[in-house]
């Protein structure tokens, strides 16, 4: 739990944050909340000789809202997302996803950047910013460039993200209609065994549109376009559901850890996306 | 007397002495950051050790190349067990009777076995380091399973090849420990055989660790100057720690101090001897100068001692009306790469032969072997008194197996085979005399306090609505009567290296009327320098608040076996109160001195002695400490001191009535305790709110290890829960609201007739959790599954009785 030495950096612009990176490759990683990057450095699994503190860089801290559209700084972290009133209004589910993150200790330090750009399947982030249909925005060498969250992971650990690039913000637009993140874990500090991300709308007492992410149920997180249109025009009654869980399941593919078997996790994924979709039916 | 002068109750209530929820005095330290614990301490010059770890759980050291490492600046050393050879070090006794490799002497016996001792100037330089020592391994067969062991042909120890007698009489094969049987096997068998009703069960108590906050370690100092040795570590019992360090290291018993400073936590953890503490004595000898090891979080939950891990079958018969008639129990119990149990010497199994528990059980056998697995040594008392957690567990679990068979209600099952309050003094089958208990009075009060009926009727609606698809959480109603085998312990038993459990107590009174106390103690963080105090005020009138309690430096203590097993105070405690009572003896003489009456004519009143029939006339406990110092007595020796070192004539049984109302989803596993009840009997009760907080703690423990704290190994012996993502360790958020209760039975050869209460929670509350779990599934057919009751294992439950279908 001692990590190897490495040197540390506190540039005050992105212009310096990218230079170092192009100067160092691979040794360089830019740090947010450290929250999980300093474990792993602490369990020396990451190995980290130029450590880029992203704490000074102006503007990385805003939560903008404007006619719809937001945009949400990389190191706004876990915890503003849950303190911010006119975010909770515009985008629900990002404070009660927030709100099943860790503890409050981890959550003032973590940022919504980290845990986007980390890559880790267990982060709830990624699923649903997915489920938002969210993009991601990056600086690098070359500019800036635009990623939709749901083409941004390849693997775990490993994203559409160049090592030299940085990501600056997530932006999406408010969605309407209801929503749920609902999460089972073992316990306060754990990541998913299984959680879903749910956005419907409603028309006419039908779904007009539904939206689905799967976390941690496969090495990236799954947003499942075939579950979430199978709740399209039903009234999300049984019969949808089991339609809806059957196409997901399709989709995740889990691996057993101490959290259980595959069996068990695809039960319970099944589970907890009916207790979602229901929810926000409900809402919506 | 005048209006001024207190009334008798205010006097009492001015010394807060026994029965007085007076706050921890302990606390204001360590809730401001202030606590002094091993890694606070920082010495001139000092140096950093750190191990190079086996990555296997079975296989041979080829060599150890210490090249790259001694070449990183900073580095000072790096010790392996050719180093400790000359000096006999590389292997250890260990309590048990077996001996264990201080540094792996040739080959690894689990995974994070110690290998080599990294010493260095700083804790960084050191940690670098370790991953510069080049070891080579050659992988051998890993067996991590004691049935299989037992079976194999690969000799784990091939350091005991040819020895077919352990310390624990003959060996039955070469992975084979020792075979530890009690009780009546041909008298329990032919009750087994000839039983109207007989219940068979086997179970699993998982390997799990205790965890405590603050992790081992220790400083060791080298005055080579004047050849003292000093030890700083997180040591449960520092005096048989010096005891120990002397037999080994040849330093006379006198130049070794050996200081427990404020301890984090111990839970049995610390009662042992580690590799680390001795690397660090060694690395201090060899260097001149002061090294510290710590270890961190992993090598904690992946080294140092675990406990249980003990697979039990069981058979207990009984009439058709419930009358139980015998009972069998055989363990098969996995200890691990080296027998290091931290048990009394002549109790391989601890106090397994407990298991009859609080019942009357005519006639009874135990047979425990010990086998050797390529797992961490261990097998210490996780918040309990030894392998009680084990024992407990085992008869609960039997008990509802039984009520299964007989198709009878548990909570009467254990009424009617009670053993009775007449009974007491009462003579197990297996051979405790336990000393005294109500068992029918509390459990009459814990079931009637939870409505017990109401909760049967409201599970049978929810069985029915579950049934007709209304809902899919089942209720389960948990419920334990433990009775614990707590205070090693009669010297003429127990005794650890040779050392008899006895405990002592040192007090001083100055002369200005204040005290303090030493005891062979060591708390962490059961509040002694509260509860101690608390007992000496009652004793010679003294407030507690004018008492110091001071305990783990053997310099200044007196020696003493140490703090585990609930030991502290039915044998400490209970010298304390003779030691106090030797006070008030010599306090009686000088009393009637200065009274001008004969020592018979004056009496103790709370915090004065007073002429008979005269409360008038009195001197108080203040003036007489005064004249202890100030006045030439005749025939009375000037000062106030004494000290006693108390042997008690038997252990104590503290027992206490449980009840758990859970609440499981059948589709997610996941268990939600609405209620739990815990009412304790430990006989007099010293503070109340220290026996509060210690029942929070050790149901919050049984909570961790009922419902998914463990440590699990694959099939190659990597430890699969080595951090705290895996390891359970429960916060405020996951533990429910605990309601306690009491009732009060004290111990009849007790002095103040108090029997420990800081485990109890823990060996009531891990049956209690479990048997809520398995009862929600009885309904339907569940006869026991193991723990932990994790989501997973709980669904798996539910699945495999077709409650998914
Ligand atoms: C006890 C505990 C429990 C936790 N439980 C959960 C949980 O339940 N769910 C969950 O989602 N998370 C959980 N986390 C993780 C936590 O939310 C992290 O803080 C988060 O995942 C990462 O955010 P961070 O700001 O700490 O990132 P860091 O740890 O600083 O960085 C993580 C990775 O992302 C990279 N990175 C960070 N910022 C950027 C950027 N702007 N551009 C490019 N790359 C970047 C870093 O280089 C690093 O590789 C837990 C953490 C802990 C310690």
């Amino acid at each position: 739990m001692i990590p190897a030495a490495f040197d540390y950096y506190r540039p005050k612009n992105m212009d310096e944050v990218i230079a170092l990176l192009q100067e160092h490759g691979d040794d360089a990683r830019v740090m947010a909340g450290g929250h999980s990057l300093i474990p792993m450095m602490k369990l020396r699994m990451a190995e980290v000789p130029h450590l880029i503190d992203l704490q000074s860089i102006e503007g990385l801290k805003t939560i903008e809202i404007e006619n719809g559209q937001i945009t949400l700084g990389a190191m706004v972290t876990q915890h503003d997302l849950i303190d911010h009133d006119g975010l909770a209004a515009a985008v629900p589910i990002l404070r009660e996803a927030a709100l099943q993150i860790a503890d409050p200790q981890v959550r003032y330090m973590g940022t919504i950047g980290g845990n986007v750009a980390n890559g880790d399947p267990g982060n709830d982030m990624p699923g649903v910013m997915q489920c938002l249909d969210a993009q991601i925005n990056l600086a690098g060498p070359d500019g800036p460039r635009t990623v939709a969250a749901r083409d941004y992971y390849e693997a775990a650990y490993m994203t559409d993200r160049a090592d030299d690039e940085v990501l600056v913000s997530v932006s999406l637009t408010a969605p309407t209609g209801g929503y749920a993140y609902e999460k089972q874990k073992r316990k306060i500090g754990d990541y998913a065994t299984a959680a879903a991300a749910v956005q419907i709308t409603k028309s006419d007492g039908k779904v007009a549109t539904a939206s689905i992410a799967m976390t941690n149920l496969s090495d990236v997180p799954v947003w499942s376009e075939e579950a979430s249109a199978a709740l399209i025009g039903t009234s999300c009654e049984s019969a949808a559901l089991d339609a809806a869980v059957a196409a997901m399941l399709g989709d995740i593919d889990p691996s057993e850890d101490n959290r259980g078997p595959v069996a068990f996790k695809r039960h319970v994924a099944g589970v907890i996306l009916k207790r979602a979709v229901t929810r926000a039916w409900d809402r919506a | 007397m005048n209006d001024m002068t207190p009334d008798r109750e205010e006097r009492s209530a001015n010394l807060k002495g026994l029965g007085c929820s007076r706050k921890r005095v302990e606390d204001a330290r360590f809730t401001q950051g202030k606590g002094n614990y091993v890694d606070d301490i920082k010495l001139p010059d000092m140096l950093h050790g750190d191990f190079v770890r086996s990555p296997y759980a079975h296989a041979r050291v080829v060599s150890v190349n210490k090249d790259a490492a001694l070449a990183l600046p900073g580095v000072v050393a790096v010790l392996t067990a050719e180093d400790l050879a000359p000096l006999n070090l590389h292997w250890m006794p260990t309590l048990a009777g077996d001996k264990q490799m201080v540094l792996a002497d040739g080959k690894v016996l689990f995974q994070g076995q110690e290998v080599a001792f990294v010493v260095a100037s700083d804790r960084y330089v050191a940690a670098d380091a370790v991953e510069l020592v080049e070891v080579e391994y050659e992988e051998l067969e890993v067996i991590t399973d004691p049935f299989e062991a037992l079976k194999s042909d690969v000799v784990l120890r091939e350091d005991l090849e040819g020895q077919t007698e352990g310390a624990h009489g003959p060996r039955k094969h070469h992975n084979h420990i020792f075979t530890w049987e009690q009780g009546d096997e041909a008298g329990t068998n032919q009750v087994l055989d000839n039983a109207e009703v007989v219940a068979e069960e086997t179970m699993y108590y998982h390997r799990t660790h205790p965890c405590p906050l603050e992790t081992c370690g220790s400083v060791a100092s080298m005055d080579k100057v004047n050849g003292k040795l000093t030890l700083w570590g997180t040591f449960q019992a520092p005096h048989v720690v010096r005891t120990v360090a002397s037999l080994l290291s040849g330093i006379e018993e006198h130049n070794i101090r050996v200081v427990s400073p404020d301890i984090g936590g111990g839970f049995g953890n610390k009662v042992g001897v580690y590799p680390g503490y001795v690397c660090s004595i060694v690395a201090s000898i060899v260097t001149g100068k002061p090294v510290k090891w710590v270890e961190d979080r992993m090598e904690n939950l992946m080294s140092t001692a675990f406990a249980r891990d003990y697979h039990m079958t069981g058979k207990i018969s009984a009439t058709k009306e419930g009358k139980i008639t015998g009972l069998h129990c055989h363990v098969t119990a996995d200890h691990g790469g080296f027998d290091a149990c931290a048990d009394p010497t002549k109790f391989p199994a601890g106090f397994m032969n407990i298991c009859t528990g609080s019942y009357d059980i005519p006639v009874a056998y135990l047979a425990v072997d010990g086998v050797y697995t390529n797992k961490a040594p261990g097998g210490v008392s996780y918040r309990c008194s030894f392998r009680v957690t084990e024992a407990v567990y085992f008869i609960e679990r039997m008990i509802e197996v039984l009520a299964i068979e007989l198709d009878m209600d548990a909570a009467e099952l254990r009424r009617i085979n009670f053993i009775k309050k007449e009974q007491f003094p009462y003579t197990a089958a297996l051979g405790w005399e336990y000393d005294s208990g109500d068992y029918h009075t509390a459990w009459d009060k814990a079931l009637e306090t939870v409505d017990y009926e109401g909760l049967r009727a409201e599970q049978a609606e929810r069985v029915a609505a579950f049934k007709r698809g209304e809902t899919r959480k089942l209720m389960g109603v948990g419920l334990s009567f433990f009775t614990e085998i707590v205070g090693a312990g009669p010297v003429k038993n127990c005794d650890i290296l040779g050392m008899g459990m006895f405990d002592s107590c040192e007090i001083r009174i100055h002369p200005t009327g204040s005290a303090i106390a030493r005891l062979g103690t060591i708390s962490q963080g059961q509040g002694h320098a509260t509860t101690f105090a608390q007992i000496l005020a009652s004793e010679i009138g003294i407030s507690a608040d004018s008492i110091t309690i001071e305990e783990g430096d053997t310099d200044t203590a007196p020696y003493g076996l140490g703090t585990y097993g609930s030991r502290s105070t039915p044998v400490a405690g209970a010298a304390t109160a003779m030691a106090g009572r030797k006070i008030r003896a010599k306090a009686q003489m000088i009393a009637a001195y200065l009274l001008e009456v004969h020592d018979d004519d004056v009496e103790f009143d709370i915090d004065r002695f007073v002429v008979k029939g005269a409360p008038e006339r009195f001197k108080t406990m203040k003036e007489i400490a005064y004249a202890a110092y100030n006045q030439a007595i005749p025939g009375i020796e000037p000062g106030l001191e004494a000290v006693s070192y108390y042997d008690p004539p038997n252990m104590t049984y503290p027992f206490g009535a449980y009840v758990c109302v859970m609440d499981i989803d059948v589709d997610t596993g996941v268990p939600e305790i609405r209620r739990f009840y815990a009412l304790d009997d430990c006989g007099t009760r010293i503070n109340p709110m220290i026996i509060e907080g210690q029942v929070h703690g050790g149901l919050t423990e049984a909570l961790a290890v009922a419902l998914g704290q463990e440590i699990a190994y694959d099939d190659m012996g990597n430890v699969k829960t080595g951090t705290l993502m895996d390891f359970f360790l429960p916060t405020a958020w996951e533990v429910p609201n605990y309601e306690t209760d009491y009732t009060v039975t004290p111990s009849p050869h007790h002095p103040i007739g108090a029997k420990g209460v800081g485990e109890s929670p823990h060996v009531g509350g891990v049956p209690c959790f479990s048997n809520a779990v398995q009862d929600a599934f009885r309904a339907f057919g569940l006869r026991h599954t193991n723990m932990p009751h994790d989501h997973w294992r709980i669904w798996q439950t539910a699945n495999g009785l077709g409650l998914h279908d």
